[in-house]
Formats: C-alpha cells, structure tokens, sequence
C-alpha cells in the first residue's frame, strides 16, 4: 500500500500528535543538563526546574516596589492592545471590504489603493507612528491597525465576490436594496469568514504588538521580555513566551468555537 | 399588445455577437421552452429577461412596461445552483421572500407572523414542511430546487424564469420536478421562460419551445454574427409538436438572412 495511504489509529494520533512537544522538551532538558553540569552558574538555557519555580514568582509573587504583580499588569495592557487594534482592523475591514465586494463604485476606487497599502511594510511606519503618535498606547495599536488592515481586507473583499452572483441576482428579484443585500445576504455570510480571517491575522497582530511594545513601551509583555533580556533572564523570558503561546491558542480556540456555535448553517452540508 | 413584447433585440459583447434580431412575442399565462446548443445565448436571453444584463439594441417589455435596467420583484429567478441563502433555513428563506423588499430586509411582529404563516403554507404546497428549520445545505438537490421555487413565487413575480433549474438532478428526482412544476402551473396559471439544454423537457412542459441558434456562420471569425430564434414550436400536443409550428411569425430562416 502507498504511504499517502496509510492512516494512523486514535491513539496513534494522540501519540503522534504530543511526540513533536515531547521531542522538543527532552532536547531542551539534555541540553540544559549539558550546560549546567559544565557551569552550574549558566543562564543561557536554565533548568525546567527554575523555569517552573520562575513561573511561579511571576504569577503569584508581587513586585517589591510597586506590590502589583507585573505579569497579570503586562497582560492585561498587552490583551488590550491586541484586542483593541484586532477589533478596530476587524470593523474598517468589514467596511471597505464589503464595499468593495458590493459596489462596482467602491471597486474600481479602492481595490487598487488597498492592494498597494497591503505591500507596505508596516514596522517601517513604526518611527513615524511613534512621531506622529507619540509613545503612548495609540502608536501600538495604530501599528496592529495599519499591519493587519490591508490583509484583511483584501481576503474579506474577495469573500464577497466570492459569493455566488445567483445570490445577488436572487435577492434583487425579491426586492431587496443594495443596503439590504449588504445587511442580510453578504453580511451573514461575511462574520464567519471575518473570523476565521481574524484567526489568521493574529499571529502578525501579536508580532506588531510585541514590536512596538519592545521599543517603547513601560507595560506589557513584549517589554518585559526586552527589558529583561538586559538581565540575560532566560527563565523570565522563556516563561513569557510560553504565556504568550498560550494566550495565542485560547485566543484562536475561543473564536473557532464561537464560529462553530454562531454559525451552524456552515456545517449544515457536513 | 402581448404580456412579454421581446423587439429586435441584440446583444454583443465588444466584438463577439452572441444574440440578433431577437422578436418575440408571449402571452401571459404561456411556458416557454428555451433550447439550443451550448453558447448559442440562451442563457444569455434570459439573463436580459432578467434584466441583469440590458441589449445593446432593442427593448424588452412586460405588460407594456418600461424596459428594466436591473432585476426587480417582477421576475422571479431560480438558477440551477445557488438560488437560496445558505446562512437561512428554509423556513427564513421563504420569509425573506416578503421581508427582503422592506428597508430592512425583515418584518416584525404581526406582518412577520403573518408572513411565516404564508411561508408555512408555501411548505406544505412544496411538500418542505417537515425540513422546515434545516439549513439548505443539508437538503437534496431536487428539496433545494423546490425551495428555491417556492421562495421566487413569495415575492409573486409576473414572470418566473428558470435557468436549467434540473440540470444538476439525478433522472428520477427530475421527473419529480416536472410533476411539481407541472402541478404548480395549473395552480398559479403564471408565465415561465425556462432554459434547458434537455429537449425533452422543454416539450414536456413548455407550451412553446423556442430554439435558438446561428442562423449565419462566418467560420473565420465565429464570434462575428449572434444566435436568434430559429424555430418556435407549438409544444402543447406533447409529443407531436412539429405540426403546428409558429414559423411564419417569429423566425429568421437561413435563406433570408
């Protein structure tokens, strides 16, 4: 039997599914293990001890100074942002992209500029977002904002024309309005691509985010990982890192299961 | 004057003719077949019937109306895919067949109740009731169909156009069809143009069977002259239609043109 015939078993794919994560953590702890027999002082790859006891400090122990804990503080400014310029990118791409989905008009005047302003490397504008903006919280989210933008709209638009035209026709033979198509055909139909779409722009919106957050920032999660790295750290940054990877994934696994839950008709055919 | 006054219409695409001296006329109440090869502009003509798309020359009237320059509650549409909302079920489909005219596309308390007991009603003639709050996606092709028939007839069009409506059903599931079509019509006694490439069915239900095709070919520039209306059958006698041909009337013959 051909290879690309062969399908493994349940638990052959739970174990096929864990032996990557497995695989890396061994290596991690033998190399770990290396360095620290030959200097017990090494902190270039600290043990998965000291990484879990580190851990810990950071979720429960409070900054002597400030007695706040400063994870808990750079994730909620960090989510924020994210959020804050995701939701914004998320609503200007539904609007112009469904504009230029429907209106020959829109079409014809924006579907050029977009593609072009997608083609901008966004953390080159960083210096004149943090001149224009200044260093505060609007310069990052601007920056999510202007990275993610034109992608999403770009896809989101050519969702709409990917909408079969008998739909369109269909609906005009029922009455109904440019604003109604838009409001109760492409719409609806739209959300769910929005999200999977969002799901995709994620990983860029966190790179932006870490970006900004590294070069000027006095909260969250990218600038602790920077300011840190002055340390040499490495137990404080490998846990942020791991937080930020978790966050990542229940961020996507949130809006997948909502996708699944709000849009039942899309698994109607399965 | 005629319910569907078609006058010299044409229809070119830059260069490439695809219809000429289109003349027809149908009275309210007629099935039309429409037949002929692949790209001979059947679907073409439809779509003007529809008038998604407008002739270059020419003018197309209903009941002496103005020509139309976009689709509108007067013709209803079922194509052979699509024709429904996936993201409504059936029921909200047929709903929407009465709601999409309004501002916002949906009715409201007593005029959407109203509205569901007349989509209920349209379930049952269609024989949809018992799928009635399923996905579209999760009905056969020929349930699908019968959806996408009732919810044109909600908006209650004066002409329903059909564009190879079966041509994606399995034989038996088609046969279905033509009863229901067949059943529906002597209800609602409306004017249907249908396009199909199935000659058969367009003698089985149409009352007239319009053929369309080249009657003038340049073979070294093929898209140079467009298709018309070569034969107009008088299909009602199911199965001997070619006696009573409507030739004199509608037809431009080879030798003339």
């Amino acid at each position: 039997m051909r290879l690309m015939n062969h399908f493994p078993g349940r638990p052959g794919a739970v174990a096929l599914a864990m032996l990557p994560f497995v695989l890396v953590l061994a290596a991690y702890a033998i190399g770990s293990d290396i360095r620290l027999t030959a200097n017990p002082a090494d902190k270039l790859l600290p043990a998965p001890g000291t990484i879990w006891d580190t851990a810990i400090r950071l979720f429960t122990e409070p900054d002597r100074r400030s007695q706040e804990i400063l994870l808990w503080n750079d994730t909620f400014a960090s989510l924020a942002r994210l959020l804050g310029g995701v939701a914004i990118s998320a609503l200007i791409a539904m609007i112009i992209g469904m504009a230029i989905g429907i209106l020959p008009y829109a079409r014809s005047g924006l579907s050029g500029f977009v593609a072009v302003l997608s083609m901008v490397p966004p953390l080159a504008l960083l210096p004149i977002l943090f001149i224009v903006f200044g260093l505060g919280e609007v310069s990052k989210v601007v920056l999510i904002v202007i990275g993610i933008t034109p992608f999403m709209t770009r896809d989101l638009s050519q969702r709409v024309l990917d909408i079969p035209r008998e739909q369109f026709v269909k609906a005009q033979t029922l009455g109904a309005s440019t604003w109604v198509v838009a409001l109760n055909v492409v719409l609806p139909q739209l959300l769910p691509r929005l999200i999977s779409n969002v799901r995709l722009s994620l990983g860029s919106a966190w790179l932006f985010l870490i970006a900004a957050e590294a070069v000027a920032s006095n909260v969250g999660l990218g600038y602790r990982i920077f300011l840190v790295r002055r340390y040499l750290a490495m137990d404080v940054i490998l846990t942020y890192v791991i937080w930020i990877t978790l966050l990542a994934f229940v961020v996507d696994w949130l809006l997948k299961t909502i996708s699944r839950k709000a849009f039942p008709w899309l698994e109607a055919g399965l | 004057m005629s319910f569907v006054e078609v006058s010299n219409v044409w229809q070119a695409y830059g260069d490439r003719s695809i219809l000429e001296r289109v003349n027809v006329a149908i009275e309210e109440g007629e099935f039309i077949s429409i037949v002929g090869a692949s790209g001979c502009g059947k679907s073409t003509f439809l779509r003007m019937l529809l008038a998604e798309e407008t002739p270059t020359k020419g003018t197309i009237r209903i009941d002496g109306g103005e020509p139309a320059v976009e689709p509108n509650p007067e013709r209803g549409v079922v194509f052979q895919r699509y024709s429904v909302f996936p993201h409504l079920t059936v029921r909200e489909n047929l709903v929407a067949g009465e709601g999409f005219a309004t501002f916002w596309g949906r009715l409201f308390g007593v005029q959407r109740r109203a509205a569901v007991e007349r989509a209920d009603e349209m379930l049952e003639r269609i024989g949809l009731n018992h799928v009635a709050d399923q996905f579209p996606a999760s009905l056969s092709g020929g349930m699908q169909q019968r959806l996408a028939i009732g919810q044109a007839l909600t908006a209650k069009p004066r002409v329903l156009l059909l564009d190879e409506p079966f041509g994606a059903l399995d034989p038996g599931t088609r046969l279905r069809m033509h009863e229901f079509l067949q059943e529906l019509r002597a209800e609602t006694n409306m004017t249907v143009f249908m396009v199909t490439h199935d000659l058969e069915e367009g003698f089985k239900l149409g009352d007239r069977c319009l053929v369309f095709d080249k009657p003038r070919w340049d073979p070294h520039d093929p898209g140079r002259y467009g298709a018309t209306i070569t034969y107009d059958f008088d299909a009602r006698n199911n199965g001997i239609p070619f006696q009573t041909t409507k030739e004199t009337e509608n037809v431009v013959h080879a030798a003339t043109a």
